[in-house]
């Protein structure tokens, strides 16, 4: 089944894309394809290669991005909140790009289900 | 942008979503930021349903100033919404339907009618915006 | 469709509107914070109870471990699912309705 995720939260705050990196790396392993994982509002913030958290805490930017390379999972970041929150290319982490809203409208049709993780 | 688009094939297809919202404006981003999703949507001439429930009535109530907060009244931009609705219903060509639903229950909760609202709306009871909600192919939340 | 709740319910109205708003049948499956609803013995205890009999009731077993809540403190007939499970529940059951 392909699978699109909407991610509304930033790794730091709320659990939401603890939950959706959870649930987006079971669905994988049971064979099931994640088209795209959309980040909008602050989820935005997982996509900054400039954060730095503890040594003892996980770093979801670095395994959302090994999750992309491993898994060809699409990672996007809405442009507009990315912007506002200070997100461009210059701090863009790897496997993540930059795009408009239109691509989570598409991956909700293209998709079988879109899960929404958020505050 | 990025150098590598990525892109779904959706031509033809139409599908049901729902925007439900739930928070009251101002005191969080989440009422702006689902705005921008639905007029996104209607590009791709997809189903909308826009349904207002619990503090989300508050998002389209009448009179909003917030001149004294410093923010942006975002609250004339559900009249965009509202203009959309009215093209889809009229062009006959166009397979588009949306609807902007108000939950009765959390509007009389919150002291609210019709007449406080900034568009239109229709004003259903929960059981009935269940079987609604329930139709739905994407539910999107925020 | 199967319906998502995430925050607790001693303190937000999502569980509530929740069962407010699905049909009879649909599931609800509690994650994050919502896993407050899961324990026997609380001031929702009947709630959820009462809105069992309508829906299947899940719980996120990694949620409740992360709180300190064991498998026994859940209510009788919620049924514990893993991240697995969760991806389970969604392929079954169709559109995800999640209550922020």
């Amino acid at each position: 089944m392909k699978f699109g995720i909407l991610v509304n939260e930033g790794p730091f705050t709320h659990q939401a894309s603890d939950s959706a990196y959870q649930f987006v790396k079971a669905a994988i392993e049971k064979g099931h394809q994640v088209m795209r994982v959309f980040f909008y509002y602050d989820g935005v913030n997982n996509a900054n290669k400039l954060s730095a958290p503890q040594s003892d805490d996980r770093n979801l930017v670095k395994l959302w991005g090994e999750l992309a390379a491993e898994h060809n999972v699409d990672l996007v970041v809405c442009i507009a909140a990315a912007l506002r929150r200070g997100i461009v290319e210059d701090n863009l982490a790897d496997g993540f790009r930059i795009s408009g809203l239109g691509q989570l409208t598409e991956v909700g049709i293209a998709a079988d289900r879109l899960v929404v993780f958020g505050d | 942008m990025s150098d590598t688009e990525i892109e779904f094939d959706t031509a033809g297809i139409t599908r049901k979503f729902m925007y439900v919202n739930r928070k009251a404006p101002y005191g969080t981003i989440y009422a702006l930021e689902v705005l921008e999703a639905v007029l996104i949507s209607a590009a791709f001439e997809q189903h909308a349903c826009i349904v207002f429930i619990d503090d989300g009535v508050y998002q389209i109530k009448k009179g909003q100033d917030t001149a004294a907060v410093n923010m942006k009244n975002f609250s004339k931009t559900y009249g965009i919404i509202a203009m959309e609705k009215e093209d889809a219903d009229e062009d006959e060509d166009m397979d588009m339907v949306w609807r902007i639903i108000v939950e009765k229950e959390s509007m009389e909760a919150r002291g609210l009618s019709r007449d406080d609202f900034v568009i239109d709306v229709e004003v259903i009871p929960s059981d009935e915006l269940a079987i609604i909600m329930a139709e739905q192919e994407i539910v999107i939340s925020g | 469709m199967i319906h998502t709740v995430n925050k607790s319910p001693f303190e937000r109205n999502s569980l509530d509107s929740c069962i407010r708003l699905s049909v009879k049948g649909a599931p609800i499956l509690l994650i994050e914070d919502g896993v407050l609803a899961a324990t026997r013995g609380t001031s929702v205890s009947d709630k959820v109870a009462a809105a069992m009999d309508d829906h299947p009731m899940f719980v996120l077993g990694p949620d409740l471990k992360a709180r300190g809540l064991a498998e026994d403190d859940v209510a009788d007939g919620i049924t514990i699912v893993d991240y697995s499970g969760f991806v389970d529940l969604v392929v079954e059951h169709g559109t995800v309705q999640s209550w922020l």
